[in-house]
């Protein structure tokens, strides 16, 4: 069983109205040493997997056809092993 | 097992107790002990209220369903019905406002389309403290954007409302929802467990273990601990309320369905004991075949849990069938948990064994009821009292005007319902901002018109004018637009009922509220009782909102605001007096809440009457009532709406310059009309006995406002609307 | 004339798109529900992806949606030329279905927004706009919360060589500026469509103001465009 943690942003270059949103909140509390914000998406998927090859693969092929936007979003991912 | 439960942690009095066990003839046991506790807590039992509710007229020949079913269902002609109510969720939204209100507007949905009725208007009437603070502007922008998603993902317009913002709200804001739907009288359904054997199914979410003990956590006032019972707040899903929506209206359309019951406050255990309760049966139950969301779940938690979007079916025997595949459609499911039963009890089995036993009458309707202690408090005569004389009258009436016009309970409530879906259906006629929203009765020349009303501090003053005048306003609202009223709902929001000074405000304004509905033909149709909006020794104003639909035959008659032409004259249908009694004016400019506000009723029912007629014969270009900052605010408005200037000249009578401006004496509406109708409306005024007073002419780009000949107020419209519209927005952002 | 408008679970301006076919128009239209294939036999001349909020628009408006079994045929029925028109959260969905170029992202002001606005008409040479004039203003009301729309650079500069862009967010004189975009869209931009100008998405909502007295009929345009063009007049 595996447990793959899927970080999901906009891609850089993209503008980011919630962070920019937030930054601009963190900067009047007095949060000056700001450099950037981004606000993205964060989920846990449990895959019935044995391999962590075949667990990788999966859920590349995941972010590219759903889970992402190429157009304006951009993914990374850790993949750890777990007991049920 | 752990130790047993103290009945007193459940809320339940020695007394009820022992009433319970009378009834039982045997202790009950934990799990029928906390059933009793959320049945008879004051949010689902109305112990504190009902015999005063009792008081409210809601009979009348249009009437279909009064209360006491899940929503009230007035007559609106040709096989049409209108079904409506108003309910609170104000604790749970000073917890955590975005859910809060948004599962507030879940749950009256519900209600709503359980009748048989498709929903095609929402309405929010809301109560923060001053928008100040961090907090408050938390809790105002989290719970319109509660309402906000939930109400836009469900394809419901929200057309209309209000919000005050006043410092006792502060720490227990107000959050009351508003549904209204529309039925052919033949597919109106009940929420009635009929016929001995007939399955009982669960439909809609998976049960998990959230909100437990919602109906008790409204049933005590805030304190520093609430915060921590947050557990108690339950997450929306209006995706799944819209795939619920549509497979209920489905399956009631299919005739499988006997009767239908949301499962909102005390969940499943509500749910099922009302449903037999009003059919006088009894149901049977299985818990471990309600589908859960989360595994290890006690009987207790299934029968307790608050989760949202489900719904309890019974159907018709050997239809099951019917329904779990309209469901499969929807992908939702459907689950047959039980039967109904004819021997009066509500039983539940957790697989074989039986785990609560309990005759439904009891449990449903047996709280008893109380009449609470009740006494004038001791602020009263102090506030009522004002002298006036030591009020000076300002120098700058038009520094004093723009400090109105900005005031937050007075400026533009668009950046609130820009948030808002408020045209899809395209029913949406007059858009939010008006005196009434209106909507079109698609396939009929028909429309209705939805308000909120209640001003809070007029209750504070005074309790029984406070009560007959956010009825009044309410009716007044609706004949601005041009309709009919036909019948109300309420919110009664209230503090802690046992103190003898709330419980006296809260007769007060009921009393107050019938004897306007009776006077108006407004029978009350459904209603919600919010006690306990009270912290640290400091209650809400006593705030009955009053929700109310009215009747236009012909949608091509609709009246708005806003100023049409230039040359129109404008008049006041009504008595032009003052009264700066509880005005918004003597609280923004002089820091005083006080005066003792106060109405006539047979002459507001001579101004509505003229007013209405006036629509019917097409002879208004405009009709706008006066409210909170008084007749020059009144005008500005309808100078905004329009785009356009007016020249006002208004006579003192020997009155104070202030009072002939801003004061909110009631019973008083301005229109514009052509100069060739004027005699027509005052034909109209001498056959119902009313006054009517030309005061201007709509005119130039200017507002000028002259008493007694002199020019006391003088701004560009352009200026000003910017200034109004842009308030909030500049408060917030 | 035949329309579908789809249902997916979770569209609610459905009912807004058939009414106007059916009763303004009084044209022949129907539903087509999204776990259908698409079936050619239909032979529909015009489909309508209405607006709502499809699968609640979790993980992102129109990305569940574009996966449903009825969006293979109307794939197909767009690639062989037929007209598909996709409001608001038909627009998203037809922009994950990779239908039309660029993505939606959250208003810049981060808040849902209903009001009227003006759009300007930059192509009126496709079937959606035939019946407007170029630079016409059409007042039309807007109800999203992610109608700020994205493209990279370099697709922008090819939407425009192709006259792709339909409709920009502009004042009542037809003036587009940073004061008239109400959501961050790049380059104000209300509405695109594909290459050969059959497939139009758009964040408005021309369906809610084809009536009068709905107080602007400037969407009636809209759909007696696509009437004209079908008529073949």
């Amino acid at each position: 069983m595996f447990l793959a943690k899927v970080y999901i942003t906009y891609k850089k270059g993209v503008l980011d109205p919630q962070g920019s949103t937030v930054k601009k909140a963190l900067g009047t509390m007095g949060f000056d040493t700001i450099e950037d914000v981004r606000v993205g998406k964060y989920m846990e998927i449990m895959l019935e997997e044995k391999e962590k090859d075949v667990a990788e693969q999966k859920i590349k092929e995941m972010c590219d056809k759903v889970l992402t936007n190429p157009v304006i979003e951009e993914y990374s991912y850790d993949i750890l092993e777990v007991r049920k | 097992m752990g130790k047993k439960v103290d009945y007193r942690e459940l809320g339940l009095t020695d007394k009820e107790y022992q009433l319970i066990v009378e009834t039982l003839g045997r202790e009950p046991n934990d799990l029928e002990l906390e059933m009793y506790g959320v049945m008879w807590s004051e949010h689902c039992s109305y112990k504190n209220s009902k015999p005063m509710l009792k008081r409210f007229p809601t009979r009348g020949k249009r009437v279909i369903q009064g209360p006491g079913e899940n929503a009230g269902i007035v007559d609106i002609d040709d096989g049409q019905a209108v079904v409506m109510k108003i309910e609170s969720h104000n604790h749970p939204s000073a917890i955590e406002p975005y859910q809060g209100a948004a599962t507030g507007v879940g749950g009256i949905i519900r209600d709503i389309f359980t009748m048989g009725a498709r929903p095609i208007a929402l309405l929010d009437s809301l109560r923060f403290g001053e928008l100040k603070s961090e907090r408050v502007k938390h809790l105002f922008s989290g719970v319109v954007s509660g309402i906000a998603d939930y109400g836009n993902c469900m394809g419901i317009p929200t057309v209309g409302g209000e919000v005050y913002f006043e410092s006792c709200y502060t720490d227990n804001p107000l959050v009351n929802a508003m549904c209204v739907g529309i039925v052919n009288k033949k597919d109106i359904v009940r929420g009635k467990a009929s016929g001995v054997g007939n399955p009982v199914m669960i439909v809609g979410a998976l049960t998990g273990r959230d909100g437990i003990h919602g109906a008790s956590f409204a049933s005590e006032e805030l304190s520093e601990d609430s915060e921590e019972k947050r557990p108690a707040v339950q997450v929306g899903d209006p995706f799944m309320e819209k795939l619920l929506l549509e497979a209920c209206l489905e399956i009631l359309k299919s005739g499988c369905v006997v009767g239908i019951q949301d499962l909102g406050a005390a969940g499943l255990t509500s749910a099922s004991c009302e449903t037999a309760s009003r059919a006088g049966n009894g149901i049977e139950l299985d818990v471990s075949l309600v589908p859960r969301r989360e595994e290890g779940m006690t009987p207790r938690e299934v029968m307790l849990s608050e989760s949202q979007e489900r719904m309890l079916v019974i159907v018709k025997k050997g239809r099951e069938n019917e329904i779990e595949e309209i469901f499969r459609k929807w992908d939702l499911a459907a689950v047959t948990i039980g039967r109904v039963t004819d021997d009066g009890f509500l039983r539940v089995k957790d697989g074989d064994r039986v785990v609560a036993e309990l005759p439904v009458k009891s449990l449903a309707e047996g709280a008893p009821t109380t009449v609470n202690e009740s006494k004038q408090p001791a602020y009263i005569k102090d506030v009522q009292r004002i002298q006036y004389d030591q009020i000076p009258v300002p120098e700058d009436f038009n520094e004093v005007f723009l400090k109105l016009l900005a005031s937050e309970n007075i400026c533009s409530r668009e950046w609130i319902y820009r948030q808002y879906d408020h045209m899809v259906r395209t029913n949406t006629l007059v858009l939010p901002g008006a005196d009434a929203a209106v909507l079109r009765i698609k396939g009929t020349k028909k429309g209705i018109a939805l308000t909120t009303d209640c001003n809070g501090r007029y209750c504070y003053l005074n309790p029984l004018e406070g009560g007959r005048i956010a009825v009044a306003e309410a009716a007044r609202n609706l004949v601005c637009v041009g309709a009919e009223p036909l019948a109300a709902t309420d919110c009664l929001n209230f503090g802690n009922p046992k103190k003898p000074g709330v419980y006296w405000q809260f007769e007060n304004c009921i009393e107050g509220m019938s004897q306007a509905c009776e006077a108006l033909n407004t029978p009350v149709i459904s209603g919600n009782v919010s006690f306990y909006n009270e912290s640290k020794e400091k209650a809400v104003y006593p705030t009955p909102v009053v929700g109310m639909v009215g009747l236009i035959r012909d949608i091509n008659k609709i009246v708005t605001p806003g100023f049409k032409k230039e040359g129109d004259l404008i008049a006041v249908i009504g008595e032009n007096h003052g009264g700066l009694d509880g005005s918004e004016y003597l609280r923004v400019i002089h820091g005083r809440v006080a005066g003792n506000p106060s109405i006539d009723l047979e002459k507001e029912k001579a101004v509505q009457k003229c007013c209405l007629e006036a629509t019917k014969q097409g002879i208004l270009n405009s009709a706008h009532d006066v409210s909170e900052g008084g007749l020059l605010i009144n005008i500005a408005e309808s100078c905004i709406k329009g785009g356009v200037g007016a020249r006002i000249e208004l006579d003192s009578e020997g009155k104070r310059w202030d009072e002939v401006l801003f004061g909110e004496a009631q019973s008083r509406i301005v229109v514009s009309l052509s100069e060739h109708n004027c005699k027509l409306l005052e034909k109209i005024s001498e056959q119902v006995g009313c006054k009517v007073l030309i005061i201007g002419k709509v005119a130039g780009k200017k507002l000028i406002a002259r008493v007694d000949g002199s020019t006391l107020v003088k701004q560009d419209v352009a200026e000003i609307s910017r200034k109004w519209r842009e308030r909030i927005k500049c408060l917030m952002e | 004339m035949k329309f579908g408008v789809v249902m997916f679970p979770g569209s609610n301006c459905d009912v807004d798109c058939f009414h106007v076919i059916k009763e303004v128009l009084k044209e022949e239209v129907e539903y087509i529900w999204h776990k259908e294939p698409l079936r050619e036999s239909k032979r529909y001349d015009c489909i309508i992806l209405p607006g709502g909020f499809s699968y609640g628009d979790y993980l992102r408006p129109g990305a569940i949606a574009r996966f449903s079994n009825v969006m293979e045929g109307i794939i197909d029925f767009a690639e062989k030329g037929g007209l598909v028109l996709g409001i608001c959260n038909g627009f998203q969905v037809l922009l994950e279905a990779g239908l039309l170029p660029g993505a939606m992202k959250r208003n810049k002001n981060l808040r849902f927004i209903c009001d009227n606005v003006f759009v300007r008409v930059e192509n009126n040479t496709i079937p959606f706009t035939l019946k407007c004039k170029k630079g016409q203003v059409l007042e039309i009301p807007i109800a999203h919360g992610d109608g700020n729309y994205h493209i990279d650079k370099k697709t922008l500069k090819e939407m425009k060589e192709n006259n792709q862009i339909v409709f920009r967010y502009c004042d009542e004189k037809g003036e587009v500026s940073e004061a008239t975009n109400p959501n961050g869209s790049i380059d104000n931009i209300a509405g695109i469509c594909n290459r050969r100008g059959n497939v139009l998405g758009m964040m408005p909502h021309p369906e809610r103001c084809s009536e009068e007295i709905l107080g602007s009929a400037d969407g009636k345009l809209i759909f007696d465009s696509i009437m004209k063009y079908l008529k073949g007049e």
